[in-house]
């Protein structure tokens, strides 16, 4: 490998680790990244700003005892690499000031999501006219379509992780995204509609995806709520459309099985692995491996390869998700799930993709099989309580179902319930499935995830409208 | 220390004829320790920077950054930056902030105490305060987190079209995330105490406002669905002018996007409400002497007397309308070009204290905290929906506690609802100020 496919000179890398772990650390690891980014903005039909950003720098941990010591740094040369060693290593001093060279073998991580067509290779009017095309789409879709945004982003993050247990591992991530918003205007106010597209692919991704068909998708989103009646208040059934819906598990479920909160008995997950926590339809996946999704990557951010990590299996908690902190200190090794935002920040357990497995039903059977509840065909964002499990996410677009048909479209909601309640009461999974993008926050830091399940229904939850139910 | 005024300078010195350049450079340092078990669990300390330019040529814009801030990123965003601006389509009301008559604030957001207290001192509080709030209530199971945090950061702008404006600022704060538990229930919550250097805070108010939080929750249950009023906690009522923030933005307001959009003038909340930004009061935590244009910034109040009466502007959304800037700039870094915002909003405050405030609502629903404001707030639709923690009031007196309940309405009723507003301000880091705030006939959603 070259100096430059490497970031960095790995003489430098290695002198960095001997520095981190002169003061008498276990541990020391050296995270490099530059990420190139793109971001065109479309608002008011007239195309905003085209802008570029460009970051690059290290991020040096050193772990000694139960102390994790960080710094980072942008000068890439051997003495800015030294000097945030000496910073990260001086929570660590033991004054022992012995010397311990590791030497690093270099690797490269094998390519999961090979982009065929590099963003960088695409001329930037390319990329515009994607926008003007899904900004003409969109208000064809409907004279009461008043507004449309839209926002086109790639970026390319190639990391370098060395460690002083011998890792030198390097990763080239590249990931595009396309979202189309629109707001629609009727007797009854405004009303907003959203979707987007985001893989860890190359611009390849408009080969395959058609950008009028996202524009459209939002534009009846928005068209549809104008005649929206408000949701109802209280519990009810409710079925979830295969793909956003994945969220729901994310919140749920996936933050309280993080190792982190299971170490400090932060997560009413905690000490139940081997126990029926879920209804027996319920398999939890997370898996950093599945090609192309946007929480995918060859390596996380530790150097770990990503793998595929069962959860939950027939409803039986079966692990959770580790980084390498975590792991050392129960001795076993990461899930590959040790991510960060960026250079700047420290890993931390993270999920990658989380999903809930196919089951057996038809999508349409289980809508003719409830008599009254709410049918959600797109969840937004959400939040958990992880002490308590309880949790609410959005619905940005969903039906009433009356008599086992979908009657009246609804105003938009949370929904509210308890991450271990409602995973027993899964009644229905169906044989369907979806992914959807999505950025998870944790401790201010923002990495982006996948999510995705098969439609399904739950017996009860609590949704947070003002009509009555 | 970077010299960031000479790096933004030379770079708006160099802009063409025909075109107009500004250059926003920014540098912190942070220092962020947190305590476990009696442990320190982790102590970070970094420095970060970079420089964000703006070319405007043929009425087109481009914007670029690089995180770094030696002379060379100067010279590399502007070459990006140059680079991009054909791409954008032409837009009349483009232009960089004109220097204006007004005088910036004299503000001392910069104080001296961040840089000079020795971090074994930073590491010695957060292991006080893990150790008090280990200590102080049989009932705390678990104390999650403790953390001292600071930062010390500077920002500079100048633009060809004369702007040049700088500022330094420093935050300190110490928090704390407990679980208390009964049996086999498990309650969290989370307490702080902040202010501008470490001598400012208090361990104890940190520990205790934690403390009160869970241990409050301590037996909730999921209420009877029903309509009733709800009393705001400060904190809440601070969450909720920061999301309301982004209605009163007057680029989304003329983009049609708002549901503040065409209502100047008319009555959208009850009479006793008035709100006002003001980024020039020195108690706010968001105070600032410049906006991210670089214009000195003012007060504009926003609702007077249940009145709309403005909207915020950046030089942009100002131009879209034929109006001037309410110097309402805001960046969320050398990344990002200006966009519209809020620091300092506030709910003119009362005159009852909260004490007497829950005696006159008597019976209803005080509500602690919420969650999914992003996804239960509509900021075009006004539809509202939140899911809520807290406990029912009973003849003014906190009863029984919640959980897994959401409450709704829309955000235009909500303002019309509001039937009492407390006199106990509270300003907290973010762009609102708190006060415990009373609103009626609000939907109650759980059993």
């Amino acid at each position: 490998m070259t100096a430059d496919t490497l970031l960095v000179e790995p003489a430098a890398v290695e002198a960095a680790i001997a520095r981190a772990l002169s003061g008498g650390a276990e541990f020391a690891e050296v995270f490099v990244e530059d990420r190139r980014s793109v971001a065109i903005g479309l608002d008011d039909r007239k195309v905003e700003q085209l802008s570029t950003g460009r970051d690059r720098g290290a991020g040096i941990r050193v772990i000694a005892g139960e102390t994790t010591g960080f710094a980072h740094t942008a000068d890439l040369s051997e003495a800015g690499l030294l000097a945030a060693a000496e910073a990260a290593a001086a929570v660590a001093r033991t004054g022992s000031g012995r010397t311990r060279r590791v030497a690093l073998e270099g690797r490269r991580a094998g390519a999961l999501s090979a982009a065929t067509v590099a963003p960088e290779s695409v001329s930037k009017a390319d990329k515009v006219e994607l926008l003007r095309r899904a900004d003409e789409a969109a208000r064809a879709s409907g004279g009461e379509i008043v507004q449309v945004s839209a926002g086109y982003g790639d970026s390319r993050r190639r990391i370098l992780v060395a460690n002083s247990d011998g890792l030198l591992v390097s990763d080239d991530q590249v990931r595009v995204r396309f979202g189309v918003s629109c707001v629609a205007s009727g007797d009854s106010g405004l009303q907003t509609g959203y979707e987007s597209l985001a893989l860890t692919v190359g611009f390849d991704l408009f080969d395959r995806y058609d950008v009028e068909e996202v524009a459209e998708q939002a534009a009846r989103q928005a068209l549809s709520k104008l005649t929206a009646r408000p949701a109802p208040s209280g519990v009810v059934p409710v079925v979830i459309e295969r793909g956003s819906g994945g969220v729901l598990f994310h919140e749920a479920c996936g933050h309280g099985l993080e190792a982190d909160h299971i170490a400090k008995d932060a997560s009413a997950f905690a000490g139940r692995v081997g126990q029926m926590v879920a209804s027996p339809l319920v398999t939890l996946v997370d898996d950093g491996t599945v090609a192309e999704q946007w929480g995918t990557a060859a390596i996380d951010d530790e150097g770990r390869a990503s793998q595929r990590n069962v959860l939950i299996e027939d409803g039986v908690l079966t692990d959770y998700l580790w980084d390498h902190l975590r792991a050392r200190k129960e001795g076993r090794s990461s899930s590959g799930n040790g991510r960060r935002q960026s250079y700047q920040h420290l890993p931390m357990v993270r999920m990658t993709n989380t999903f809930l497995l196919a089951g057996k039903e038809d999508p349409d059977e289980l809508v003719a099989q409830t008599p009254y509840g709410i049918y959600v065909a797109k969840l937004g964002g959400g939040q958990v309580n992880t002490a308590t499990g309880d949790f609410v996410f959005g619905m940005t677009e969903a039906y009433l179902i009356e008599d086992g048909h979908l009657t009246q479209p609804l105003r938009n909601a949370n929904l509210i319930g308890n991450g271990p309640e409602v995973l027993t009461r899964i009644d229905a999974v169906a044989n369907d499935f979806a992914m959807s993008p999505g950025s998870c926050g944790k401790d201010g830091q923002s990495v982006p995830v996948g999510c995705g399940q098969p439609t399904l229904r739950v017996t009860g939850i609590t949704v947070g409208g003002t009509a009555d139910a | 220390m970077p010299e960031l005024d000479a790096l933004v300078e030379a770079v708006a010195a160099a802009a063409r004829p025909g075109e107009q350049v500004e250059a926003y450079a920014s540098w912190r340092r942070d220092t962020d320790v947190r305590v476990f078990a009696g442990e320190i669990e982790q102590l970070a300390t970094a420095e970060s920077a970079g420089i964000g330019v703006r070319v405007i040529t043929g009425g087109r814009q481009g914007f670029a950054y690089v995180g770094a801030i030696e002379e060379s990123a100067g010279r590399e965003a502007l070459d990006a930056a140059r680079e991009n601006a054909p791409f954008a389509s032409p837009d009349e009301h483009l232009a960089l902030a004109l220097p204006d008559a007004v005088a910036p604030a004299c503000l001392a957001l910069w104080r001296p105490g961040v840089a000079s207290t020795p971090t074994a001192a930073k590491v010695a509080m957060a292991l006080d305060l893990d150790r008090r709030t280990r200590a102080a209530d049989p009932r705390i199971r678990q104390v999650v987190s403790s953390d001292y945090s600071d930062g010390d950061g500077e920002w500079a702008v100048a633009s060809s079209t004369g702007v040049r404006a700088s500022s330094r600022r420093t935050t300190s704060s110490l928090s704390v995330s407990v679980l208390a538990g009964e049996g086999e229930e498990t309650q969290g919550a989370g307490g702080y105490s902040v202010g501008r250097s470490p001598e400012e805070l208090d361990v104890d108010v940190a520990s205790s406002d934690a403390i009160e939080r869970a241990v409050r929750l301590l037996g909730a249950r999921k209420p009877k669905s029903q309509r009733l009023t709800v009393v705001l906690d400060r904190r809440v009522t601070a969450t909720l002018l920061s999301v309301l923030a982004g209605t009163l933005s007057g680029e989304e307001v003329a983009r049609g996007r708002s549901m503040f959009a065409g209502r100047l003038g008319e009555q959208v909340g009850v009479e006793g409400l008035s709100l006002v930004e003001d980024p020039t009061n020195p108690l706010a935590f968001g105070a600032a002497a410049f906006d991210a244009e670089g214009l000195a910034c003012r007060a504009t109040p926003l609702i007077e007397g249940g009145r709309l009466s403005a909207y915020l502007y950046n030089t942009y959304a100002g131009r879209l309308v034929g109006t001037a800037s309410t110097a309402s700039a805001v960046r969320g870094g050398f990344s990002t070009p200006p966009g519209v915002g809020a620091r300092a909003l506030a709910i003119e405050p009362g005159t009852t204290d909260v004490a007497t405030l829950l005696a006159e609502v008597g019976d209803g629903l005080f509500v602690q905290s919420i969650s999914g404001v992003h996804s239960g707030v509509n900021r075009v639709s006004g539809d509202f929906s939140v899911g809520v923690q807290g406990c029912m009031l009973r003849d003014g007196a906190f009863s029984e506690p919640v959980r897994e309940a959401t409450i709704a309405s829309a955000v235009q009723r909500m303002l019309l609802g509001v039937v009492a507003i407390a006199d106990d301000v509270e300003w907290l880091p973010g762009p609102a100020a708190g006060v415990t705030l009373a609103i009626a006939d609000v939907a109650l959603s759980g059993r």
